[in-house]
């Protein structure tokens, strides 16, 4: 049961694939000691000098190195007077009349003061695939920000980007939830 | 020695496969009937390697495993007729011994009880972190040696888990077992995708409140940025020789397609339209980019060359067509298809009938599928789908008829991608 022979077994028999009848390996013996540590997955001359940790025979060779964002500082989130959300009918990126008002007043703060930042976050309702909603919201931040140049924000002043469906105002499944995701949200920055 | 007996997919208590299930819809297809006993001393490693080479096959929908109503080891007489009176065509037995260094050395041997004779005899020395990959590599090896065709049990699958605001990219064996962090954040995850060589993986994180494309090494945990640009960057996708990514920008105002070298660097524009060009995928002999877009109105699958020229739509029925993964043989092309209903659900066609020639099938009868991603030997799928409120992980057949769901945790279970098979 315990190995006692120091046996030195080829490296390459061990990783060949041994197809047909015959085995290369004698299985009728017990296991041999093998002196070969195994190779970790990215060990070779690309990435090879950056893995010391991972030549050594303790260290599996399907490892994945963790990084941990979540200890550091968390999220940033600011707020102020004026509303801060259009929302947008399905499948659409028109800024409704009664949401004119948000997008003009904000623009109005920010020709009057040209050293103000935002930034535009577009959101979508949660049918259909991550990267397409992601795209919808980017189409409804920048209808916003294309409203805001027109009133003479400038291009410097004002980001548009996206969460698509990934920050929903509102869970659940149908018409109401869907109706409040469906957004744009301005930020300062 | 108790016998285990029974099926193998129950796993006979062994933790390995205790949340392993596999559902079987409609007739399937004939299956290998394999007897795979439980590995002599491998509760000294901790490790079920029979009850995993069982699962395994199981999986596939290949196989019919069970486990061994006997002990049995690659030292075994195997007398073939006394197999086939139990309807077995395939005998396995193996065994684990733990060596004076702590490295396990674990060996077996697979019988043909049809023709009685033995198939293969292997041993693999591993680490104990190593023990579940031997187990795969094994169920590899007998999938190989009797359909004739590399088997994905030894690939590794990346996924977003989602509990609360906490979002992890996981990166776990193909069973679903053995989740390793490769990154945890307080803000989303997506489109984990797998650099040709398995080492890296590109993802889209919003730690910093915008959508940027990121690139990670696997086994160090260097990450870099690819691509930061104004407005979101996404969708990352690898050209099969690993020098290029195709991502998504909005720096043109709208969601376009570029094509960046693995370094980072200058994008070069690849689609000009005024729409939304997005979820690009290259097909394996890197011909094409397939993308979705929705310049005819909802969105559609279109397809254009790396180097640029003019799309070619290539999805025709219903109206909304989008997350595409093409078979690695370049053949198939499995997307998400919104229904009449509303419903989203797994469908595959044959690319090789050409642009809308080819019939459309669907994979699944469930209601919320998303996220296709073939397995690197074009067998099997997995995909997300809704359970009880959740989104879980799936495996399909490419007919549908085997639908295995990995191991859930309560939470969500997002964007899976099927690695490649050099590890």
């Amino acid at each position: 049961m315990n190995p006692k022979s120091t046996l030195s077994l080829a490296a390459l028999a061990a990783a060949a694939f041994l197809a047909g009848c015959s085995s290369g390996i004698k299985l009728q013996e017990p296991p041999p000691v093998e002196t070969r540590t195994p190779q970790p997955v990215g060990g070779t001359a690309a990435t090879g000098s950056q893995t010391p940790a991972a030549s050594t025979s303790a260290t599996p060779q399907s490892q994945v190195a963790t990084v941990d964002l979540t200890k550091q500082g968390g999220a940033t989130a600011a707020a102020n007077g004026l509303a801060r959300i259009v929302y947008f009918d399905f499948d659409s990126f028109v800024i409704k009349d009664e949401f004119k008002p948000v997008v003009e007043g904000h623009a109005r703060a920010m020709v009057a003061n040209k050293q103000r930042r935002m930034v535009v976050e577009g959101h979508a309702d949660d049918r259909g695939s991550r990267e397409y909603n992601l795209a919808l919201g980017q189409k409804r931040a920048e209808s916003v920000v294309r409203s805001l140049s027109l009133l003479g924000v400038g291009p410097a002043q004002v980001e548009a980007v996206s969460f698509g469906e990934e920050r929903p105002a509102a869970p659940g499944s149908d018409e109401a939830a869907w109706a409040k995701n469906r957004r744009a949200e301005l930020k300062d920055r | 020695m108790a016998a285990l007996g029974g099926w193998g997919l129950a796993g006979a208590g062994l933790p390995a496969a205790a949340q392993f299930r596999v559902e079987i819809s409609g007739v399937g297809a004939t299956q290998i009937p394999i007897v795979v006993a439980d590995f002599r001393d491998e509760a000294v490693s901790g490790t079920a390697i029979g009850g995993i080479v069982r699962a395994d096959l199981a999986r596939s929908g290949l196989f019919r495993s069970s486990a061994s109503p006997q002990a049995l080891d690659e030292r075994s007489t195997v007398v073939a007729a006394e197999w086939r009176a139990r309807g077995a065509d395939a005998v396995v037995g193996g065994s684990v011994a733990r060596l004076a260094d702590g490295r396990f050395d674990v060996r077996y041997k697979l019988w043909d009880a049809v023709r009685g004779e033995e198939l293969l005899g292997r041993s693999q020395l591993v680490v104990a972190g190593d023990l579940r990959l031997a187990a795969h590599r094994i169920a590899d090896e007998i999938y190989q040696a009797l359909t004739g065709e590399p088997g994905v049990f030894a690939t590794r699958i990346a996924y977003v888990l989602r509990s609360g605001r906490r979002h992890t990219l996981h990166v776990t064996d193909a069973d679903g077992e053995r989740a390793q962090v490769a990154l945890a954040s307080a803000e989303p995850i997506i489109s984990p995708a797998w650099s040709p060589d398995g080492r890296e993986l590109a993802y889209v994180s919003f730690e910093t409140q915008k959508a940027v494309v990121w690139v990670q090494s696997l086994v160090t945990g260097e990450r870099r940025q690819l691509a930061n640009f104004r407005g979101s960057n996404s969708a990352p996708a690898w050209s099969p020789d690993g020098r290029e990514l195709v991502v998504t920008l909005s720096t043109a105002g709208i969601a376009q397609l570029f094509v960046m070298p693995r370094e980072g660097g200058s994008p070069r524009r690849l689609t000009s339209s005024s729409a939304i060009d997005t979820e690009a995928v290259y097909s394996p002999d890197g011909r094409f980019v397939y993308f979705v877009s929705d310049r005819g109105g909802g969105p559609q699958i279109y397809r254009v060359p790396p180097a640029g020229g003019s799309p070619e739509r290539v999805t025709f029925s219903g109206g909304h067509n989008i997350s595409p993964s093409i078979s690695p043989d370049g053949k198939l092309m499995v997307y998400v298809a919104r229904q009449g209903n509303g419903a989203f659900k797994l469908a595959v066609t044959d690319l090789a009938n050409g642009s809308g020639g080819g019939g459309v099938r669907l994979l699944t009868d469930t209601s919320d599928d998303e996220s296709p991603s073939f397995a690197p030997n074009g067998r099997l799928i997995v995909y997300t789908s809704r359970e009880r409120g959740r989104d879980v992980l799936m495996t399909t057949t490419l007919d549908g008829k085997i639908r295995t769901r990995l191991v859930s945790s309560g939470a969500d279970m997002l964007e899976p991608a099927w690695g490649p098979f050099n590890r």
